[in-house]
């Protein structure tokens, strides 16, 4: 649409990165500053480069709470993928009465708000026993991970994928004698590496994203998500604004990374069911 | 849910496969081929979400006491929740909260998806770094506007205003603007999320149409008002009641930012409800809660999707 002047436009385009980009540097800027951000400071420049707000907050919780979310993002993006696509294969190829009703029913968790189930799914992992440590899912690694992977979004944009693809390889390799798992495995999922992209970006983000959960299920520093340890260090405040910054900004990164690597695949996704979550 | 469904459903299919006479090789198997599939999923819902969704009902009728034992109450935390002046005011909130934000969020990503649409390479870029808000953490978002909104004269809004002649504003740290501050950094995060879908939108709207407009002379304004708004129409309505309804289970973005306060006046259903559990250790009034919650959320989910079905036919 044309707005009348060219400079016009420019100041727009100025004003949005302004409000929405902006805010995102000054804490990238405040965080490597040498000199220390006065309380809700955020800096244009940095005064001075270091590395020193980074490595004091790695050494206050971060490294742990780093490494803790990446392996729940890792084994519960992997768990997530591998169940919501042998329930997208079974949707998407298989006639069998019902299929309607467990679709339906899998877009009805879709709509669960989690958060209102939190709690007593808290008390649920603390009847659940693990196999060999014999403690309970509460302050584990199976606690911060199992109940995010049935998840609706993946099983429907993979099940919308699968049934777009048309059928004839599938049919060549049955002819050929391949069995149904060696068939899913072999042929559908790699034609359907594109909507596991997705899925995958999707996954990332809710999983990173999730706060009340480890908030709930984590009862020791040790199990600790990044979330959780980017926000207990607001307590600590003694240990200057920059620190807290840099536990922020380290929070953020994965996100900004995974979101410009994989951006089509990203927008897609949105597109494809617009449905935020 | 899903549980539920799923015996009736399996039964229903031996009853079709035994009428076609299952002649195939394995029959068994081939009957059972796709439960086997779906089994994993449907495991990890039952445990994990139907599971708690029952135990949740459960408990709403108890008073829970730990190593006491639960004792029953009947419907008294649900009497209570009519009764209790604080879950009013947090419920008051929330809908405030869901109502001002996702409406905000589409007003501001529409007019972000006019200035940005089409697909020129510096619209583009400008579109990736817009959007940036979207996909950082929640938890890194309100930690970010925290200091943004610093209610001193360094903080970063306030040493602007400063510059202006006005504040310092107190934002997150007073009664009267913590839920707008609140909302305020939820629509900054989402209204990029919007943009996106507007301008696929945008895109979608009939160029014949355009070109009508210019052979009648519109002006630009009433291109927009007359061909391009009524044609995003359904998708704004999809977004907005779609958007509400997720409001309404709003916590993170106001426990980490006001921790619901000051003095509860940014507190809303689900950040009183973890208090109920987490700081006066009533667990059964915090499942009241949300089972009542979770009520309103099946409602108009099923309302909505009811309305879209008449809508398709």
């Amino acid at each position: 649409m044309r707005v009348r002047t060219k400079a016009g436009v420019w100041f727009l385009y100025a004003l949005v990165l302004f409000v929405f980009v902006y805010p995102l540097w000054t804490l990238v800027a405040t965080v490597f500053s040498r000199r220390q951000a006065r309380l809700g400071e955020l800096m244009t420049v940095p005064h001075g480069l270091t590395g020193g707000n980074v490595s004091a907050a790695w050494h206050l919780g971060v490294a742990r709470g780093l490494l803790n979310s990446l392996i729940v993002v890792a084994v519960g993006l992997t768990l997530q993928l591998t169940v919501s696509s042998l329930a997208a294969y079974a949707l998407a190829r298989k006639r069998f009465t019902g299929a309607n009703l467990v679709m339906l029913a899998i877009l009805a968790t879709m709509m669960m708000p989690e958060e209102v189930i939190a709690i007593p799914l808290f008390q649920v992992l603390g009847k659940i026993h693990q196999p060999f440590t014999g403690g309970t899912l509460v302050n584990s690694y199976g606690g911060l991970i199992l109940p995010l992977v049935g998840w609706a979004l993946p099983v429907y944009v993979l099940t919308g994928f699968m049934k777009r693809v048309p059928l004839e390889l599938e049919e060549a390799a049955r002819i050929d004698g391949a069995g149904d798992l060696r068939i899913f495995w072999r042929i559908v999922l790699p034609v359907c590496r594109p909507a596991l992209g997705t899925c995958a970006v999707f996954g990332f983000l809710m999983i990173w994203d999730q706060y009340l959960l480890p908030l709930l299920v984590s009862q020791t520093p040790r199990m600790d998500t990044l979330t959780v340890v980017v926000t207990s260090l607001q307590a600590a405040q003694e240990q200057g604004e920059g620190v807290r910054l840099a536990a922020v900004l380290i929070l953020a990164v994965p996100g900004v990374l995974v979101y410009l690597a994989l951006q089509k695949l990203f927008e897609r996704g949105l597109l494809s069911g617009s449905l935020k979550g | 849910m899903t549980a539920g469904t799923r015996t009736p459903a399996a039964a229903d299919a031996d009853v079709t496969v035994r009428r076609r006479g299952a002649p195939r090789a394995r029959p068994r198997l081939r009957r059972l081929g796709p439960w086997l599939y779906l089994a994993p999923l449907l495991v990890f819902i039952g445990v994990f979400k139907v599971w708690p969704l029952i135990w949740g009902v459960y408990l709403s009728f108890f008073h829970v006491r730990p190593y006491l034992g639960d004792e029953y109450v009947g419907t008294d935390n649900y009497s209570k929740l009519f009764s209790d002046p604080d879950l009013r005011s947090a419920v008051v909130h929330t809908l405030l909260d869901a109502l001002i934000a996702v409406s905000g969020s589409i007003f501001v990503g529409f007019w972000l998806a006019v200035l940005l649409q089409g697909p020129a390479r510096h619209v583009r870029i400008l579109r990736t770094a817009v959007f940036l808000p979207t996909v950082i953490a929640m938890v890194a978002a309100a930690e970010l506007w925290t200091t943004l909104l610093y209610p001193s004269r360094y903080g970063a809004v306030n040493s602007l205003l400063g510059h202006a002649g006005l504040g310092p504003e107190p934002f997150f740290s007073s009664p009267h603007s913590s839920l707008a501050s609140v909302i305020a950094m939820q629509i900054w995060k989402h209204a990029p999320y919007d943009m996106v879908i507007f301008v696929a939108g945008l895109a979608s709207v009939d160029r014949e149409m355009y070109e009508a407009c210019q052979i009648d002379g519109a002006s630009w304004w009433q291109r927009l008002r007359y061909v391009t708004l009524p044609s995003l129409r359904p998708i704004t309505t999809i977004v907005l009641v779609l958007g509400v309804i997720r409001g309404l289970r709003v916590f993170t973005d106001i426990w980490v930012a006001t921790n619901g306060g000051p003095a509860g006046s940014s507190e809303s259903v689900v950040t009183y409800l973890y208090r109920q559990f987490s700081q006066d250790n009533d667990t059964g009034y915090a499942s009241a809660i949300g089972t009542s919650l979770l009520a309103v959320t099946v409602v108009l989910t099923a309302l909505m999707l009811m309305w879209r079905r008449r809508g398709e036919t």
